[in-house]
Formats: C-alpha cells, sequence, structure tokens
C-alpha cells in the first residue's frame, strides 16, 4: 500500500542545484541539502548509537534487582524499577541492540528477495513475470504476525528466523514496487538504445537499470525498516521475540505494562526509544523521497 | 495554400448499435476473471498454511498432551485428529469442510470451531468496521483540507504530524492513549484492563474507543496522504486549467472535476487501508485486551490449537483477498476509459 | 445573449464557403463598418476605423524573483482577424497568450500591463488585467476563451462530452435559461464544428479522435459568442491532414463570427496559411510585428529573418540556416538587446541599450539596425537531388510483416535503401512507420519477413544479430530527453557504446570521445555532463555522437527532430546532412514532417496503414505524386511560401 502514497509525494520547493560543477549533481548530495534527511538521519543515527553502545555504558546491571518492584523514581533508580525491581534506565540502555539489528536486517532480507524478483519480473515478463506476481499474492495475503506467532510456538524462539520470516513477508511489497519502477524504466528509450546496441542480461540490468532504480529503492528500503521495526517490536510485546530475562525493548513494554498506573516509565521509556527510532527512520525516507519527486517534477517539467 | 482538395478525417471510432451490449458483457467478463483470480489465491494461500502447521517438525499430538504423554494415548489422539492419513487426503478432507462451513474441531475446547470463534469474528468485524467508519472520512477530510492549501501551515502541521504517527507501531501509539486517557492526567476512561472476559462491543461500548483510536490514528496519516497526494494531482492537470480557463466556479471545479477523478486512487487506498487494519487488530486486540479474532489467536498458538489456527489464518487471508478484490473492481467501474471500451 | 457587434456579418453557414481562398485573394482582413463605442487602436497596425476586439499594452509578467518572462508587449487584435504569435521554447509566447485570460501559472505574476478587451463593461471594453481574480473569471470563457494544446488531457477523462459543454453555459448565466435552449445552443454549435450531436454528446473524451477532440475544445470555446480566441498550439499533434481541416474550421468561425483570434505557435508555416498578421517574439520581448506577408516576405529583423530562413519548406529544397548559440531563460539574459551574442549584425550599442520599436508604416520591429537590413531574405533555392544509378543496396527488405499481438501494423513491406543515400520514411500516425523502423533495428520482435544488410540476412531481435550487423546499423531516437541515460555522464553513454564493440586500450577510447564529440560540434568538457545538465539540442547530438562512435554504416533516425525548435532542428538537420557526405553514410529517416522530407531526402517512401503507397525520388514524389494519398498529404502540408 505504501507504494502507492510514496510516488505520489509531493516534491521539496526547488533545492538549488546551480553551484555544483557538470557531472556531480548526484541525488544523494541534493538530499543531504535537504533538512527532513539531516534531521530523520541524525535521529537515527542518535538511537543506532543508543543501541550499540547503550549496554557498556549501563550505570548498573540490567538482570540486577536493586529495588522493589514498579518502585518509582528514586536515587540510583532515575527511571524506576521494572516489574521484578530491576534499574529501568540500565535495561533501557541495554535493549536496542535486538530491534536496531532485527529490523534493518530484516528489511535488507526483504530486499535482497524482492528486488531480483522485481527486476526479472519486469524485464522477462511473460510467464515470469506472472509467476513472481501470482506468487506475492499470495505471500501477501498470509498475515505475517499471525504466522510469526505459529512458527515461534512450534519451534522456540529462533531469531534468526523471525528475520527471515519478516524478510519474507517484505518481500512481495518490494518485488512489486521494483517491478513498477523497472517496467517504467525499461521503455524509456535509453534502454532501448542500449538493448539495440546488444547490450543485454546482466549488463543491462546491472549496469543501464539498476543505476536509475536505486534512488526509489531506497526510499523503499526506508519504509521497510520502518515497518520492520512495528513488526518486531509487536512480536516482541506478544511473547514471540526475545525472551525474557534478556533486555530488550519491546519485551519491556509487555513486561511493566502491569504497573502502568503506578510506574508508567518501566512502559513510557522504551516505547519512546523505539518510536523515536521509526520516526527518525520515517522523516529520513520522507526526505529522500521529496529529493526524488523534486527532481523527477523538475524533469518532466522540460 | 490548400488547394481546395478536401481530405476527410480519420473516420469516427467504430462504435455502433451494439455498443451497450458489449459494455456489459465486457464488464461481466472482467469482473468474473478476478474474482476467479482472488479464489485461486486462497486455493494457494490454504496450501501454504496447510503444510505450514502441518510439515513442521515435532508431532502436534504430542505438542497437545505434552511430554509425559504415553505413546498409546498420543496413538489415540494421533487417530482421533486424523494425523495419520496421508497429508493431501488431510488437506481435502480440510477444504472440503470449509466449503462446507465446516471449520474442524477445536483441539482445546473439544467444540466446532466456529462455534469458538464465531463470535470472536463478529467482534472483531465490529472492530474493524467502527475504526473504518471514523478513519476514513476523517482521512478523506483532512487530506481535501491538506490538498486545497498546499505548503500553507495546515499542510505542514498536517504533515508533520502525519510522518510521526505513521512512524509508530500500533501499540506505542495504542498504549500511549491509554496512558493519557486511562491512567494520566484525563481520567476519562476506565482503567488498563478495560474488556471483562465475556464483554462484547454491543454490551459495553466502551470497551470499543480506545482501540478504534489507535487504529484510526493508524490510518489516517496514510489515507490522508494518499487523498492530499491525488487531489494534488488532479488540481495540477491540464483539465483543471482548463476548467479555470472555462470560467468556472472555484468549487465547481474542486468537486466536480478534481474529485471526481481523486477518487479513483483513493478509493483503491482505501480498501487497501482496510486490508491494512486487519493487520492492526492483531496487536490492538492484545492492548487492550479486546475480545476478538487477534486474542483468540493468541490462545490458539498457545494451546497449540491447529484447526483454529488454521481457520483463523484462512479468515484473515480470505479478507485481505476481499478487500484488493473490491479495490481493483471499484476502480475499473469508477474509470470511464476502462470499463468503456 | 446580447452580441454587440455592429455590422452583423452574413449567416455562419454561407460565410464559411470558402474563407481559405477568400484570405488568399486579400491579405488585407475585410473591413467592417465601426462601432463608434470601441475605439480603433492607436497602434494602427489593424488599418483605420476597425473594430478592436484586444488591445494589449506594456504587458509584463515576472518569476517571482524580479525576472521578468516577458516585458513590454503591445498588440492589438482586430475583429475577424488572425493574429500569430511565433516563438521558440522559452520565448513567452505562451505567458502572453495566458496574459489575455488574466491568467498566469503558477509563480508567475503579471506585474504590469493592460489587456483590453471588447464586448463587456459600461463603455463597451474592459481590461482584464485590472479586474480582481474573482471578477476575470467571469469574462473567461464568454467574453475571452481558449484553445487548448492538447485536447485529450484538457478535456475532463470522467465526464461526458455533453456535461463538459453545458456546464459552461450554466457557469456564466445560470440555468436561467431553461435546459431546453442550452441543448438547442450546444447542437448549434456542434453542427458549426462539424460534429454530430448524438454521436458526441453522450460520450467520454477517450472514444473521440484527436480531431474530434479539438472539435469539442473549439465549439466549448465558441459557445457563448466571444469576442476573442487565444489558441495554443491547437494543431500540434494532429495530423497534416487533419490539421489542414481543422486550421480551415477555424479560419471560418473567426471571420464569419468576426471573432479576434491569439493564434500562439511554434510551427511558422501553419501561421503563413491563416494569419493576418504575425508577431515574433525572442526571448520575452515582441522583435517584429507586421501583416503575414511583410514578416514572411520582407522580415526586418535578424532573428526573424534567421528564423524564416530554418524553417524547411515542403515546396523548394532550402540550405537552412542556424543560428549559433541557444536562447537564454529568464534570469540569464544578456544585456541591451537579448539577441545580441546571436545575431550576426551586432554592434556596440546592441550590448548595451534594449532597442525601442521602429514603425516602418504599419510593420514594427524592434532592432538598432532595422533599417540597414536588406530587402527581401534571401533562400537559397537548392535542387533537390537526382539519385545516381548502379548503387549496390545496403539494406533490403522483402515481405515484411509485423504486429502486435493479433492486430497487425505493417503489411508485406518491400524496401531498398542504396549506399551513400538518405530514405525518408513518411506516414501519418498509425502508418506503422515507427515500428517499422524498429523492426529494422531489431527492436520488434514480432515480424516475418526479410530484412538484410549488404546481402546477409538479420535476425528479427537486436540480441540475436551478429555484433558487426548490430555496430554498422545504428538508431537515434525521437525524445531526447529520454534517449540518454540520466544516471551516466556523457562520457561514459558514449564509452559504453564504443566499448560494446570494439576493445582497445584507455587511450584510444578517450580519443574515440573527443572525436566523437567534436565531429557532433560539441565542446570536449560537456563529457563530464550529465544528460540533466544539457539542452534538448545538445542532447540530441549526443545521441548522434554515440550513434557515430561505433562507426556506423547506416543511420536509422526516427523523428529526430520532432522535438526540438525549428532553429534547432535545422542545426541538427545540417549536421547529420554534413556527416552523411563526410563519411558516406546512409541514412533512413523516419517522419511525419514533408517539409523536412523536402529537404534531406534523396529517395521517398510513403506509408499507410501499414503499406507502402510509393516510391521514388524526392523530386518526383514532391512535385509530382502519383498516388491520390500523397497529393493529398502534400496539398495539405502547409507552406512558408505566401505568394501563391
Amino acid at each position: 500500500m505504501s507504494e502507492i502514497i510514496d510516488t505520489l509525494i509531493s516534491p521539496e520547493p526547488a533545492a538549488p542545484e546551480e553551484g555544483l560543477p557538470l557531472g556531480r549533481r548526484s541525488t544523494l548530495r541534493l538530499a543531504l541539502r535537504s533538512r527532513r534527511v539531516q534531521f530523520g538521519g541524525s535521529l537515527v543515527i542518535l538511537m543506532i548509537a543508543i543501541a550499540l553502545i547503550g549496554p557498556h555504558v549501563t550505570p548498573h546491571s540490567p538482570d540486577a534487582i536493586l529495588g522493589i518492584p514498579f518502585q518509582g523514581t528514586s536515587p540510583g533508580l532515575p527511571f524506576g524499577a521494572d516489574y521484578l525491581g530491576r534499574d529501568v534506565l540500565s535495561r533501557v540502555l541495554a535493549g536496542g541492540q535486538a530491534l536496531v539489528w532485527m529490523s534493518l536486517a530484516s528489511a535488507a532480507i526483504g530486499m535482497l528477495l524482492g528486488v531480483p524478483a522485481g527486476m526479472l519480473a519486469a524485464y522477462y515478463g511473460g510467464w515470469r513475470d506472472e509467476l513472481i506476481m501470482r506468487g506475492s499474492d499470495v505471500l501477501l495475503a498470509l498475515p505475517i504476525i499471525v504466522f510469526a506467532l505459529l512458527f515461534v510456538s512450534l519451534l522456540g524462539t529462533e531469531l534468526w528466523l523471525i528475520v527471515l520470516l519478516i524478510g519474507i513477508s517484505h518481500a512481495p511489497q518490494v518485488a512489486r514496487v521494483t517491478r513498477g519502477i523497472t517496467e517504467d524504466v525499461t521503455h524509456r528509450e535509453f534502454i532501448q538504445s542500449a538493448i539495440a546496441i546488444g547490450i543485454k542480461g546482466p549488463r543491462l540490468l546491472f549496469g543501464e537499470i539498476l543505476p536509475n532504480i536505486i534512488t526509489p529503492l531506497t526510499v523503499e528500503f526506508g519504509l521497510r525498516v520502518v515497518w520492520s521495526v512495528s513488526a518486531v517490536a509487536g512480536l516482541s510485546v506478544l511473547g514471540a521475540g526475545i525472551q525474557p530475562p534478556a533486555a530488550d525493548w519491546g519485551l519491556m513494554v509487555s513486561e511493566n505494562s502491569g504497573g502502568l498506573a503506578v510506574q508508567p516509565l518501566g512502559v513510557v521509556v522504551p516505547i519512546i526509544c523505539i518510536g523515536l527510532f521509526a520516526v527518525g527512520f520515517n522523516i529520513l525516507t520522507e526526505g529522500i523521497a521529496r529529493t526524488v519527486a523534486g527532481i523527477d517534477r523538475r524533469r518532466s517539467a522540460e | 495554400m490548400a488547394t481546395g482538395l478536401q481530405l476527410a478525417e480519420a473516420p469516427e471510432p467504430l462504435l455502433g448499435a451494439t455498443w451497450r451490449d458489449s459494455r456489459a458483457g465486457f464488464l461481466t467478463a472482467w469482473i468474473l476473471r478476478r474474482i476467479a483470480f482472488g479464489i485461486i489465491t486462497l486455493f494457494l494461500v490454504s496450501i501454504v498454511v496447510f503444510i505450514a502447521t502441518h510439515l513442521l517438525p515435532g508431532n502436534a499430538a504430542r505438542a497437545i498432551l505434552g511430554t509425559t504423554a504415553t505413546p498409546a494415548r498420543v496413538a489415540v489422539l494421533e487417530q482421533q485428529l486424523g494425523l495419520n492419513q496421508p497429508a493431501w487426503e488431510q488437506y481435502t478432507s480440510w477444504i472440503g469442510g470449509l466449503f462446507q462451513g465446516n471449520l474442524g474441531m477445536s483441539l482445546a475446547a473439544r467444540e466446532p470451531v466456529s462455534t469458538v470463534i464465531g463470535w470472536r469474528v463478529l467482534d472483531s468485524l465490529q472492530l474493524l468496521l467502527a475504526a473504518a467508519v471514523v478513519s476514513i472520512p476523517v482521512s478523506f477530510g483532512i487530506g481535501i483540507l491538506a490538498a486545497v492549501r498546499p505548503g500553507k501551515a495546515v499542510d505542514h502541521a498536517i504533515n508533520g504530524v502525519s510522518v510521526v504517527l505513521a512512524a509508530l507501531p500500533e501499540f506505542v501509539t495504542g498504549l500511549l492513549l491509554v496512558l493519557l486517557f486511562a491512567v494520566g492526567a484525563l481520567h476519562l476512561l476506565p482503567a488498563v484492563s478495560l474488556a471483562q472476559p465475556g464483554d462484547t462491543p454491543l454490551s459495553n461500548p466502551r470497551i470499543l474507543v480506545l482501540p478504534v483510536l489507535t487504529l484510526t490514528l493508524a490510518v489516517i496519516p496514510y489515507l490522508s496522504r494518499l487523498v492530499r497526494a491525488s487531489l494534488i494531482e488532479a488540481l495540477n492537470s491540464d483539465y483543471v486549467v482548463m476548467a479555470r480557463l472555462k470560467g468556472l466556479k472555484t468549487g465547481t471545479i474542486l468537486i466536480r472535476h478534481a474529485l471526481r477523478n481523486a477518487l479513483i486512487p483513493a478509493v483503491q487506498g482505501t480498501a487497501l487501508t482496510l486490508a491494512y487494519l486487519l493487520g492492526g487488530v492483531v496487536i490492538v486486540e492484545y492492548v487492550f485486551q479486546f475480545p476478538g479474532l487477534g486474542s483468540a489467536l493468541q490462545e490458539a498458538v498457545n494451546q497449540r490449537d491447529v484447526p483454529v489456527l488454521q481457520a483463523i489464518v484462512m479468515f484473515f487471508a480470505a479478507a485481505f483477498v476481499l478487500f484488493n478484490m473490491t479495490a481493483d473492481i471499484l476502480t475499473m467501474l469508477l474509470t470511464p476509459r476502462i470499463r468503456t471500451r | 445573449m446580447n452580441n454587440p457587434d455592429a455590422g452583423a456579418p452574413a449567416r455562419p453557414q454561407e460565410a464559411a464557403a470558402s474563407p481559405a481562398a477568400e484570405a488568399a485573394d486579400h491579405p488585407e482582413r475585410p473591413v467592417v463598418s465601426p462601432d463608434p463605442r470601441i475605439p480603433a487602436a492607436t497602434a494602427g497596425r489593424p488599418g483605420a476605423g476597425t473594430v478592436v476586439a484586444a488591445s494589449v499594452r506594456g504587458l509584463r509578467v515576472e518569476l517571482a524573483a524580479d525576472r521578468d518572462v516577458v516585458s513590454d508587449v503591445s498588440f492589438d487584435i482586430g475583429a475577424g482577424e488572425i493574429v500569430g504569435l511565433v516563438g521558440e521554447s522559452g520565448s513567452g509566447k505562451t505567458t502572453v497568450g495566458m496574459a489575455l485570460l488574466g491568467f498566469a501559472r503558477r509563480g508567475a505574476v503579471i506585474a504590469a500591463g493592460s489587456a483590453v478587451l471588447a464586448g463587456t463593461g459600461s463603455s463597451g471594453t474592459t481590461d482584464i488585467l485590472a479586474l480582481p481574480e474573482k471578477r476575470r473569471r467571469t469574462l473567461r470563457g464568454r467574453v475571452v476563451a481558449y484553445i487548448p494544446q492538447d485536447p485529450a488531457a484538457s478535456l475532463n477523462p470522467s465526464l461526458k462530452i455533453e456535461r463538459q459543454l453545458s456546464e459552461v453555459i450554466r457557469a456564466h448565466e445560470g440555468n436561467g435559461a431553461g435546459r431546453q435552449a442550452a441543448g438547442e445552443r450546444i447542437r448549434a454549435v456542434l453542427a458549426e464544428v462539424g460534429l454530430k450531436p448524438e454521436l458526441t454528446l453522450g460520450r467520454y473524451p477517450h472514444q473521440l479522435s484527436g480531431g474530434q477532440m479539438q472539435r469539442v475544445c473549439i465549439a466549448m470555446a465558441l459557445i457563448l459568442r466571444p469576442r476573442v480566441l487565444v489558441l495554443d498550439e491547437p494543431t500540434t499533434g494532429l495530423d497534416v491532414s487533419t490539421q489542414a481541416v481543422i486550421l480551415k474550421l477555424l479560419r471560418g468561425l473567426c471571420t464569419s463570427h468576426q471573432i479576434g483570434a491569439l493564434y500562439v505557435t511554434h510551427d511558422l508555416s501553419v501561421l503563413a496559411e491563416i494569419a493576418d498578421r504575425v508577431l515574433v517574439m525572442y526571448a520575452g520581448r515582441v522583435v517584429e510585428d507586421g501583416g503575414t506577408s511583410q514578416v514572411f516576405g520582407r522580415a526586418k529583423h535578424p532573428y526573424s529573418r534567421a528564423l524564416l530562413g530554418s524553417v524547411p519548406d515542403v515546396r523548394h529544397r532550402t540550405e537552412l540556416s542556424v543560428i549559433p548559440g541557444r536562447t537564454a531563460p529568464p534570469g540569464q539574459r544578456p544585456s541591451g538587446c537579448a539577441f545580441h551574442p546571436r545575431c550576426p549584425l551586432a554592434e556596440d550599442r546592441c550590448k548595451t541599450k534594449e532597442p525601442g520599436t521602429t514603425d516602418f508604416d504599419g510593420h514594427l520591429v524592434r532592432c538598432h539596425r532595422a533599417a540597414q537590413v536588406a530587402g527581401q531574405a534571401d533562400r537559397v533555392i537548392l535542387p533537390t537531388p537526382v539519385p545516381a544509378s548502379g548503387r549496390t543496396a545496403v539494406l533490403s527488405v522483402r515481405g515484411l510483416s509485423a504486429g502486435y499481438g493479433q492486430h497487425a501494423v505493417l503489411r508485406d513491406i518491400s524496401l531498398e535503401v542504396f549506399e551513400g543515400e538518405c530514405l525518408a520514411i513518411v506516414g501519418e500516425s498509425g502508418s506503422g512507420k515507427t515500428t517499422l523502423s524498429r523492426c529494422l533495428i531489431g527492436l520488434h520482435a514480432q515480424q516475418d519477413g526479410e530484412v538484410s544488410y549488404r546481402g546477409a540476412s538479420l535476425a528479427a531481435e537486436a540480441r540475436q544479430r551478429s555484433a558487426a550487423h548490430r555496430q554498422r546499423l545504428q538508431y537515434i531516437f525521437q525524445s531526447p530527453f529520454n534517449s540518454l541515460n540520466p544516471r551516466k555522464s556523457v562520457s561514459a553513454i558514449l564509452t559504453t557504446a564504443y566499448r560494446t564493440f570494439f576493445r582497445e586500450g584507455k587511450e584510444t577510447e578517450q580519443a574515440a570521445v573527443a572525436d566523437a564529440l567534436a565531429a557532433v560540434g560539441l565542446s570536449a568538457r560537456l563529457g563530464s555532463a550529465l544528460p540533466d545538465e544539457l539542452s534538448g539540442g545538445e542532447r540530441q547530438r549526443v545521441s548522434i555522437a554515440r550513434a557515430l562512435i561505433c562507426q556506423p554504416d547506416i543511420l536509422l533516425c526516427d523523428e529526430v527532430t520532432s522535438a526540438l525548435d525549428v532553429s534547432v532542428q535545422a542545426s541538427i538537420l545540417r549536421l547529420l546532412g554534413g556527416l552523411r557526405e563526410e563519411r558516406g553514410l546512409s541514412m533512413v529517416f523516419v517522419t511525419h514532417n514533408l517539409a523536412v522530407v523536402r529537404n534531406i531526402a534523396d529517395r521517398v517512401l510513403v506509408l499507410a496503414g501499414g503499406r507502402v503507397v510509393e516510391t521514388a525520388p524526392a523530386a518526383e514524389i514532391l512535385d509530382n505524386p502519383r498516388s491520390h494519398y500523397t497529393k493529398t498529404l502534400i496539398s495539405n502540408t502547409p507552406s512558408l511560401d505566401v505568394t501563391v
């Protein structure tokens, strides 16, 4: 569904391109000038830093029981204690790793599966196209949360399995989007002229077509990450993710929800962390998408 | 100068008396084909579901009875469940049962699956419907508002909020709402576990409020942006410029020209929004302990109740396929260029 | 509806009898008895005592940042007169047309000037630019109407034709007159434009042909009997035959209804056919303003002369003049006279001082040196070449048929291309000419029949052809905007093409790239540019360079100049001609434009409905066509030659 929306995003006002020497105008450079990209990017980097460095800077051990369950803010416990009496701050610092790597990895798997599928479907057309598209229709219809819960209940919580499943659930959407933009590019005359010279197969797909779809695919990747965060965190909350006693933002939400009335911080802080990561990524993605749309609009206005 | 030789213009398109007949025929054929596609998809989904649930390591009967069960009891249960039949036979009997409305027997409750989940389906449907009824008009309103004042403060504000809301997972929004309304400063609604066992939305409508609000907040950013984008595209089109140059009033242009064409992608988006809502239902029901399919799913997973699981999955899949099909068919009906040959 | 026309003309049907013939005999418009309420223009051109339909003075339109798009534009349009406004891209002609409707596109502002329209207001006239937007709306469609360039995009795809016509009436008159009366008016105006109501009203736009849609737009414009029409390139995209019919229709309607029309276009030949007066625009200024025969026969501004010299004509093969440099966009225009960097007559004062308007007895020119510009602009007429006999055929086609799925597009085509010649393939839309060229180059898989290069058979698909074959035939596409990979620099594009056929060292590669750029007249520093940074003409040159770097034998050009400005087209045509001579290339040139054919072809093949209608040497086929189809095509092609 996001593919419809995001191809219709309105463009940034014309970012000044003059001043860059001939040939140096790449979309990425342009994007870096966008406020959204800068802000969103900084937020993402911040959250990733917290997730990666956090475990090494916790004031107390995340597993140490230091207080009464659901104890409020007190000296030594700036965010209070969780349902077992452990320090919320320490657990929050230690709890971002899984979410960050799992959402990035599953989005990456989705792209790795979906992009070649979409490109091949668009390039070859015919029965291969039909097959890939029907297959992705079927995959789309399978509710992933359900499947994840199912597999986890039967096989136990293997994190790589969850990542794989979520990645597979992204693939149909990615394939659909990739196919759409590859189709567009394939019909343009510079590809036709490459075919006429005799460029074909991998040389055509990677040398001529891919550079022209990389930027919209970057946007798609960003959207996939945002969705992955939702899925991974959601599974954790439902108990199908990382298991206790590990520290994990999603897990903390469900663990501490019993004390919501008394000690909300045990829930609020992790969800703010989850939220910031997702929102940061979304703003970053939106910034890139607007830059692309701005370039496209200017190009088609000629 | 033209020397006077007349050349007749290209002949008019060949549309004769049979125009109306062929139009109806063409439409029906298209719709039937689309429905057929949907059914095939569901078939394939059912195969995947079946394979997933039956070809997994571990024995369902043993899993149900636990590790302490004797082989004899396991064998008896296997016999009861039909687990010793070849796979494809199990599949055909299951599928056959589905067609007749027999969803199998719940392993945990020893009751027909339809009894177990029947009322849950209704509850979830009420939730879905309520969420749709609220979110769709609001999204359209916001989208239209933003589109007629693009780039102004209103538009920017809406966009900013949308970006944030769109990124937040539903349970985050849900919990924040709970904090705000139930626990926090505004004690408008009762405390966290809002629903008692046995509650239905009909008996206690207040349990609908927060879940519906959460789902609505998840949907509005997407749908309103879609409406906005397609309306802006329509407003920037040549035919709208032409309408202005004909001297039509702004209101007329907006409604008769722009919205009419902008509706098409918006309708598509709406149907797909409903499909998207399906995914959100599970987690939202968990957060609010709402007695619906989502929580039934959780229980079934915990209890390894395979027939119930299969039925719920098929239900979700069927709903998804149905919404997509509706989107395609509505688009077709609303676009004159496609529906008249 | 009140029509304050003094001296009502004859009934529309009678007046439409042969307006073209009439206009040919009487280059001045017919004089109508003066209406004392409407003063004749003091600028004087339409002739004393004539009714003025629209009068523009001092129009200035700016982009937000004080960069002007057009400035100091003044002209009059008499009732029943068609005034042509011609310019290339960036000249501001469309902006002027829109200003007459009180309209500026987003980002532009009408900063100064007046546009006085007849037919409304207490004194009989109103300045639409002096009105607030809400009041302007009441004039649009009623007093001044617009006919768009692309009727398919300008009609709402979701509304039936009847609705789109009746809403014009309702918007300006409310429901007062009643549905019956409105319906009758709609039928009447449809009959005037030659459409049958029962076959049009109930349909959606996509169910009509291009010509029919344009007629609907004309009907929509005329339904409230406006005094002024603004036509924005209304026949671009129509076939030549359809165009001829529409032009005739427009000419007749303007005369019979005494409507003053502003015909904005880039196509000078069209104006030669129907315009009474012509305004030439360059860089936002009107540089020349006079009667059609004055401007076309005795142009006084260097740009107008050069422009006229660069237009190919279907009657005679001429040496096309090329204007060096390119048009500067708003904000980057040179000081003084905007044309001076490109002008052969430029002197010092041209660089610093903007020229004022000199009046040569009704013929206005904006040039410091107008008086020194000699009389008749000479067009060097070249003989149409007669092909030598006994040459070898480099490309040979026998019994070629092709289609899309069930739909047959080409039927049994046979042709030959001889060494060193230029064969033009001419056809209107739907003739199959693009399919034919795609079949030749191997981009159309579904084909039967035989295509051979110097006797060797060519496979249907390019990827199955040998490298030698792929190298010898090169294809150049129509659209400069899509034919180059946006992500690659110019030298990367050329290098990729080179490497497909030649494995030499890096130095040889770089030398080849430099040579190719030089051969097409591009500076070597453009090698590092991305296609987005080049103009349309430059991009086409890069496409040609890419073809040349493969060292081909035959060039297949598919409408390569159709998307370019006229002066840019001239430079590309000369470039191609020069390259052909230098390198002995053979060329197949696919086009719909017979004037271009006259200019470059040695032999011509006419295609219609997927079949070959006629093949003959150029001179023969253009001067003495055998088939009725070709005859009609030629006679419908407008010509610059206004003396006929």
